[in-house]
């Protein structure tokens, strides 16, 4: 079907309007990512680069258009094979590290990898049993990571994922990032910053 | 399954742990009931015959007090977008939420109430009579009051509006609860009528709650 190689996916949005409190935020936006590609989503502030995300994640219904990923899984919808990484944590502070990965790990379910292992590999193995409530900003998005390395799934939605990262943390994750890829995921980041791995850029309002 | 069970297992450890919603609820219902003897005074006949409806009334009103957060704090954290967007049913998710509630902040006050019974000069009969029409009766109270949460959620406002939609629709619940302790303790009516009443209230609550509760979630999404 539709030209893809076996195993491979590809996430498209054909004339997507966003209306949000009754004010057009961006209409007609076409786009399209595949395996193994990561979208840099970019324009000014207020331009809808969260709204884009959160219609993607099934957050908010699209005023017209279709978004479609084809090649995935078929019997699961696109925001089931999505992992969405928010402004917000969805961190418990009264909940330990190891607590608040492992509720994530089983109510999303499916494929996974170790949670002490992947607690590892975004440094906070240190930290498990200390409540939430005490990390840092940067060490929030850290096991906010951990909950996308935790489940796998192919589609990462990312919005100003870098935020609060130190610069070894921008390190960690942009391997991160590139493991997802090589593995054949897609991801769809909203960013000011350089994203530190290689992306097509989709450049949203404001048109300057 | 394991999702709804691990939803289950957070949600009622984090109401039991420090600054959660279990311990408020009850303390409230303790001062309630503590307060009500000193306010009546001390006429015993007048305390047991206002018994039941005190202890009714203080579990109401304690089971709505943190009712108001139940999709609040998911919703403020992001942690409503990701169960929104797994594949867990919403409705399923808001039930599991719902059970856990009631198991964390409604079953406490059925065990504190033989003890606070004895406040109000209750018998055994009584006291038991109200914890069984409470264990009937709370359900109902958390899975209507789920909708006006979810209400509260979507509409941005908080407390205020959450007690003004919830309270007509508990007012059947305590209607019923109480005239079932009262027909238990004097009679003359029968004990069966009004607490088969109380116990089909709380079943179409269970059935009505999560569905309109996962639909005013899904209307609001943004």
């Amino acid at each position: 079907m539709n030209g893809l190689k076996p195993g491979q996916m590809q996430l498209s949005g054909r004339g997507v309007i966003c209306v949000r409190g009754g004010r057009e935020v961006f209409s007609g936006l076409d786009f399209e990512a595949v395996s193994g590609e990561a979208v840099a989503v970019t324009g000014p502030n207020g331009s809808g680069k969260t709204s884009l995300l959160r219609l993607i994640a099934g957050l908010l219904i699209p005023a017209g258009g279709t978004i479609v990923l084809d090649g995935g899984d078929a019997d699961m919808t696109l925001p089931e094979q999505c992992h969405y990484l928010g402004h917000r944590d969805a961190l418990k502070p009264a909940l330990s590290v190891a607590e608040n990965l492992a509720f994530w790990a089983d109510f999303l379910g499916g494929e996974r990898c170790g949670a002490a292992e992947s607690l590892a590999t975004v440094g906070l193995d240190h930290a498990t049993h200390l409540p939430a409530a005490f990390l840092s900003a940067g060490q929030r998005r850290r096991l906010s990571l951990a909950r996308l390395l935790t489940v796998r799934r192919p589609v990462w939605l990312l919005d100003e994922p870098t935020n609060a990262l130190d610069v070894a943390g921008q390190d960690m994750f942009g391997e991160l990032m590139r493991d997802h890829l090589a593995r054949g995921g897609l991801i769809i980041a909203a960013t000011h910053a350089p994203l530190g791995i290689d992306s097509r850029e989709l450049r949203i309002g404001g048109g300057a | 399954m394991t999702a709804l069970a691990a939803l289950i297992r957070r949600d009622i450890r984090i109401a039991l742990r420090v600054g959660g919603g279990a311990l408020i609820g009850v303390l409230f219902f303790l001062t309630v009931v503590v307060l009500m003897p000193f306010a009546v005074g001390p006429d015993l006949a007048l305390l047991s015959r206002l018994g039941p409806a005190i202890l009714w009334l203080g579990a109401l009103l304690a089971s709505l007090l943190t009712l108001d957060r139940l999709f609040m704090a998911d919703h403020e954290d992001g942690s409503l977008d990701l169960i929104t967007m797994s594949r867990t049913p919403l409705e399923l998710a808001c039930a599991a939420k719902a059970l856990a509630h009631w198991l964390a902040a409604g079953l406490p006050l059925i065990v504190a109430t033989p003890v606070l019974g004895l406040l109000l000069n209750l018998d055994m009969v009584a006291t038991g009579a109200v914890a069984l029409t409470l264990l009937a009766g709370t359900p109902a109270l958390t899975f209507t009051g789920m909708i006006g949460a979810a209400l509260a959620v979507t509409l941005h406002r908080g407390g205020l509006l959450m007690a003004v939609l919830v309270l007509p629709l508990s007012i059947p619940v305590l209607i019923f609860g109480v005239a079932a302790s009262q027909a238990a303790i004097t009679g003359p009516l029968s004990f069966g009528a009004p607490f088969s009443i109380l116990c089909a209230l709380s079943l179409v609550s269970l059935v009505i709650g999560p569905f309109a509760a996962a639909a005013s979630l899904k209307h609001g999404l943004d």
